[in-house]
């Protein structure tokens, strides 16, 4: 376990480590996110009171998810570099920061979308927009605070910092709906009670939002490779996988830096 | 399948503007997302092979490098 | 300005404006307080203010819609089965409007405890079904009402 932990500490074996999953993660995740989609869009019955436009759910559900997931993941890191000055750990709360930004935007936008025809307005400022609007601008703010600093530790630790003040956001966003009145309604999927929905409409749902889930590993390795490279680019074996003329399987996120 | 014909299935009885807008929003920003992260990757791996050329042209003793020198080069962004 | 100065000075703008941000959405949101509506409960209670622009919400209890033939206007009962309010609405409901429903609206009280909307805004539950398994569902409910006052229920 704590060569394991250690391990994780040597960035060229995570390079090596995460181009062996990379391949299996985008394969898989793709497959069932796409099977779900299509599932879900031209195979699954219609709503008896929505129609049609309930179809928004089954990308409006995955992407809200992952979005708080991928928070709750970026806080979990930012422990691990406060404490254990891990880098790899802020490698990852800087790869996937825009990641979550982009599904944080999707939820809120197809939301919006949804709400038009169901609600009969795009917006409304009740509990559970404004919390998932404010994790919006937090990933943003994770995002600028960053970049703003030049000096890697200070950047890492700054950054931790603000992704663990946020973290209270989390349980407001999951249970707002519970708490207060709104417009938004509960949980449609929850870890503990039955799907309020037939299983012909919620299989597909989870499709996506497993392949979703594991589409996010890929990316997350991909731009974590990315920034390990930038960051170890002085060190002698990213200058052997980089060798002109050498192998290029770099660009892929080749699975053989170890090999090198 | 839910619907008749295609016409049924891209019109979704006037829902479609809204539902395929959702996900042509969706694959658009995802897609651009992994294009962006792809370039990212490329453009450092160009930027890095250039910078280690030309070190390599600079000091040709250093050319085969991988070959067992224990000299290590030590490239500066300026 | 030399650049370390620079920066610094950027992250605290960039905090200051966060801050900023922040703050004026939670003044926003409690101005208008986190719960979104009051329910019918709390108007009949007394809660809500008179005369305030305000939003109450619940569902639209069955048989109280009457719509005015010659115009838009129309009037409902909201209701939280233990209290329910009048709502008085001119102008196009949204397409989940039914008796049974859930609502939203956003107006004022006036004096005589009506609730004068001026938006209606629709709000359903998690529940999600197919057109078929809710008729049928429909028809079981029927089924066991007229059962149930034949005989006492048996569970």
């Amino acid at each position: 376990m704590w060569q394991f932990f250690h391990k994780l500490g040597s960035p060229k074996w995570f390079y090596g480590i995460a181009g062996r999953f990379m391949p299996w993660l985008l394969g898989i995740g793709l497959l069932l996110a796409l099977s779900g989609i299509v599932w879900g869009l031209g195979f699954a019955p219609k709503d008896y009171l929505q129609g049609n436009s309930y179809r928004i759910i089954f990308i409006h559900v995955p992407t809200a998810f992952l979005a708080q997931s991928v928070y709750l993941m970026m806080a979990v890191a930012g422990v691990v570099t406060l404490v254990w000055k891990m880098k790899l750990a802020d490698v990852f709360v800087k790869a996937v920061a825009p990641v979550g930004a982009a599904l944080t935007f999707l939820a809120l936008f197809t939301g919006a979308v949804w709400g038009q025809p169901t609600w009969g307005t795009w917006w409304i400022w009740d509990a559970r927009l404004t919390s998932m609007l404010i994790l919006l601008f937090l990933y943003l703010g994770v995002m600028a605070l960053g970049s703003a600093i030049a000096d890697e530790k200070s950047a890492a630790r700054a950054v931790a910092v603000l992704v663990l003040v946020g973290v209270v956001n989390i349980p407001i966003i999951k249970y707002s709906v519970n708490w207060w009145n709104t417009l938004h309604q509960p949980a449609t999927f929850k870890l503990t009670e039955k799907p309020t929905m037939p299983p012909e409409m919620w299989v597909p749902l989870l499709l996506v939002v497993v392949g979703l889930y594991l589409w996010f590993g890929w990316i997350a390795l991909y731009r974590m490779q990315t920034e390990v490279l930038r960051r170890e680019r002085r060190s002698r074996w990213v200058q052997d996988l980089m060798h002109p003329g050498g192998r290029s399987d770099v660009s892929s996120g080749g699975a053989r830096a170890d090999g090198v | 399948m839910a619907f008749d014909s295609l016409n049924a299935l891209i019109v979704m009885e006037g829902h479609g503007p809204y539902v395929w807008t959702c996900y042509g929003v969706f694959f658009l920003l995802l897609g651009v997302l992994v294009w962006w992260s792809l370039r990212e990757r490329r453009q450092l791996v160009r930027e890095q092979k250039q910078l280690q050329q030309q070190k390599t042209e600079a000091s040709p003793l250093q050319a085969g490098s991988t070959a067992g020198s224990f000299q290590r080069i030590n490239t500066s962004r300026q | 300005m030399n650049p370390a100065r620079k920066r610094k000075l950027s992250i605290i703008l960039f905090l200051l404006a966060g801050l900023a941000i922040a703050v004026g959405l939670a003044t926003y949101a409690f101005r208008q307080n986190i719960n979104l509506f009051y329910d019918p409960s709390q108007i009949a209670g007394g809660e809500a203010p008179v005369d305030v622009r305000i939003r109450a919400g619940g569902m639209v209890e069955e048989g109280s819609v009457r719509r005015d033939p010659d115009s838009l206007k129309v009037e409902f009962r909201v209701t939280d089965y233990a209290s329910s309010v009048t709502v008085m609405y001119e102008g196009i409901l949204p397409d989940l409007f039914a008796e049974g429903q859930g609502v939203v609206a956003t107006g004022h009280l006036n004096g005589e405890g009506r609730f004068m909307a001026e938006q209606v805004l629709a709000k359903h539950d998690e529940q999600y079904m197919p057109p078929e398994v809710s008729k049928a569902l429909e028809k079981a409910s029927a089924r066991a009402e007229e059962q149930g006052a034949k005989e006492l229920p048996n569970y």
